[in-house]
């Protein structure tokens, strides 16, 4: 098998809690020795309880985090970085390739700039650009991707709904070009109706510009449907991870069967109370 | 039969704003029974919370109650009230925290961020119940256990920001319920939780619903949650019920191609290629409301020059107790469910 584009080695990611006089200082352990691959080109879904570290990781592998232990290494076969150590001259190439997808189409864009400026933005704060016209040509290319038309790009976002905000946050998370993308709950503010429209898009950019994604989700369903591999994240921990398929019909870790069973299932007649994890009964 | 505990009947609800009149809610009618659960579903705007707040007077001082709606809560044992005729605060009291409690939709807003959580559990209860401050401290704490807080005296003292989001939503529910409450409005309780603690709150819900046969309006959009937790379900979009029914009835044979259209968008854990099919378009702005049906811009079956662009469809009935928003002619034949 080729080299994962991601490959992060027994990471650890600590947080000060409060200050204490005499010893060691209390931490807490948001990531605890974590290994993870991400291969080239995969859908890579990681889920877990509220709090157990997902979206620490994430921003770790955007260098947006501390890194306490451990190393994330990115090689997409041009480019090779370690991220904890890149030169603050390397940050820029860095953030061109590896890219956050925010959660709340609502908050994260700015009301007062057009369409056009807010997915431009990346590439003017970058330099990425020679000239306004070059600008526009890359704007008006990731938008038509992202099925948003010229008429849009003119105007204010708080004229859009959610699931057009969503594509906007998505064009201009693309527009630098990015190999790796964190989708930190992308689709969680999304109506069910738009949610898969979303997913649709970006399963399609996926495969159009040969992208690679960690899809951050606390809804199992959804990740069922467009992730490849599936890890599965508990108090820091890596607790399971497996190819979606495998996870779903035969989960190995007692905390992943819980998790399992308290999706909520279609069908009223299925009323089964989830089950509950207790680690010390399993340890 | 007796008298429903609610009886929402033709509710129509319009705000006044400075771009014009708004439609929120048009033409509402539904009821639920002690010991009921009636789970309302629908996409963001739908007027699932103007819907709720109308039942305790909770909407803003711009809202215009239609002449023709009427709400009415038969308390058991009480004479019946008409809840829009209220006019004076006071007489609010029985539907907010007495009769009726609401989990609303944003935790953080519900508890004032200076008092402790467990001063205001009991000041709740000092309010709509005669009980003492003693017991009243006795019943706080009791029902934050139930919810699943850990030790839950000493959380009793904290403040709301010491609370996760997941407990905060948690003692919420503890607040709503400690009044045992005869009809309670949980407004997307579980949407900030994790599937775990979503499993947990509402057995605990069907819990309290068997043991003291409240009942309860759940306004939810996952229709994974519905399907666990109600009887019978109202599918609202743009102001407007568009189906109604048992949840079996609804979800397993949906009429309506609103409802159909949630459905197919749903991702499914028993078929991972099923492909996901949005419906199509965007949700109209309240101000530009469509004539007629108001899905028909979005109805993938939709053909144009039809009278759903002039006229409105009646809620005609599909099955036994089974409605939808359609011309007779469209309703799809009785048909054994495929399973
Ligand atoms: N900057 C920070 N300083 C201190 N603690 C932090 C910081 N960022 C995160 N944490 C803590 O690290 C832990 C993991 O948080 P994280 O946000 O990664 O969880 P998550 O899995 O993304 O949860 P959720 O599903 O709720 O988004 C939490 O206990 C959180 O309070
Ligand atoms: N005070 C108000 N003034 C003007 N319009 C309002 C007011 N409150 C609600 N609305 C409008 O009424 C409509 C219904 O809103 P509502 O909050 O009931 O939707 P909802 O179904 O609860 O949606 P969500 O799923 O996002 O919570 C929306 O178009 C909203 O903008
Ligand atoms: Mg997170
Ligand atoms: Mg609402």
């Amino acid at each position: 098998m080729s080299r994962p584009l991601i490959r992060i080695k027994d990471l650890s990611i600590h947080f000060p809690l409060g200050r204490r006089l005499i010893g060691q200082p209390p931490v807490l352990k948001a990531v605890d020795g974590i290994n993870l691959d991400i291969p080239k080109g995969s859908f890579v879904g990681l889920v877990g309880e509220s709090g157990s570290g997902k979206t620490t990781l994430g921003r770790a592998i955007l260098r947006a985090a501390p890194i306490t232990h451990g190393s994330i290494t990115y090689d997409d076969g041009q480019r090779t970085f370690d991220v904890a150590n890149i030169k603050p001259r390397d940050l820029k190439e860095y953030r061109r390739r590896a890219q956050l997808i925010f959660q709340d189409p609502y908050a994260a864009l700015s009301p007062r700039m057009t369409v056009r400026d807010i997915i431009a933005e990346p590439l003017e704060v970058m330099g990425l650009t020679k000239s306004r016209a070059e600008t526009d040509e890359r704007v008006r290319e990731i938008a038509g991707k992202c099925r948003l038309n010229l008429e849009h790009l003119r105007r204010y976002p708080h004229a859009f709904s959610g699931g057009q905000r969503q594509r906007i946050s998505i064009a201009r998370a693309l527009v630098t070009g990015p190999k790796f993308v964190v989708a930190d709950e992308a689709v969680a503010a999304l109506d069910v109706s738009i949610q898969a429209d979303i997913l649709n898009l970006l399963k399609s950019l996926q495969r159009d510009l040969d992208l690679t994604f960690l899809f951050i989700s606390h809804d199992l369903s959804v990740v069922a449907h467009v992730c490849d591999f599936v890890a599965v994240m508990y108090h820091g921990k890596m607790m399971e991870q497996a190819p979606t398929r495998q996870l779903f019909a035969d989960p190995q870790h007692e905390y992943t069967k819980c998790l399992l069973s308290a999706i909520p299932s279609l069908d009223p007649d299925d009323r089964r109370p989830a089950r509950i994890y207790n680690p010390e009964e399993t340890a | 039969m007796s008298a429903p505990l609610i009886d929402v009947d033709n509710l129509t609800i319009r705000f006044r704003t400075d771009e014009g009149l708004i439609t929120a809610v048009e033409n509402v009618s539904f009821d639920i029974a002690p010991g009921e659960v009636l789970g309302l579903v629908g996409e963001s705007g739908s007027g699932k919370s103007v819907t709720a707040k109308s039942l305790m007077r909770l909407n803003s001082g711009n809202a215009e109650y239609d002449d023709t709606s009427r709400i009415t809560l038969n308390v058991p044992g009480e004479p019946s009230l008409d809840v829009l005729s209220l006019k004076r605060e006071r007489d609010m009291k029985p539907v907010r925290g007495g009769a009726i409690s609401m989990i609303f939709q944003e935790p953080m807003a519900s508890f004032a961020p200076a008092i402790t959580i467990g001063d205001q559990m009991v000041e709740q209860l000092l309010l709509h119940t005669d009980m003492n401050k003693k017991r009243a401290k006795e019943i706080s704490i009791e029902m934050l256990d139930r919810v699943g807080i850990k030790e839950p005296a000493k959380r009793f003292d904290q403040y709301a920001f010491e609370f996760s989001g997941g407990m905060r939503q948690r003692a919420m529910i503890a607040m709503a319920l400690s009044t045992k409450p005869k009809l309670l409005i949980a407004d997307e309780p579980t949407t900030a939780l994790d599937v775990t603690i979503q499993a947990q709150i509402i057995d605990l819900m069907k819990d309290l619903v068997s043991e003291f046969g409240m009942g309860i309006l759940f306004i939810t959009h996952d229709l994974g949650v519905i399907a666990q937790t109600a009887d019978r379900v109202a599918v609202m979009y743009l102001g407007r019920i568009m189906e109604t029914g048992a949840v079996r009835d609804v979800i397993r044979r949906p009429a309506h191609p609103y409802t159909q259209g949630l459905i197919n968008a749903l991702p499914k854990l028993d078929d991972l290629d099923a492909p996901l099919t949005p419906i199509p378009g965007d949700i109209p702005s309240p101000l530009e409301r469509p004539s007629g049906c108001v899905f028909h811009t979005r109805n993938p079956n939709h053909v144009p020059g039809s009278r759903y662009e002039r006229e409105v469809p009646p809620m005609t009935e599909v099955s036994p107790g089974h409605f939808a928003a359609l011309f007779p002619e469209d309703v799809p034949a009785l048909q054994e469910p495929v399973r």
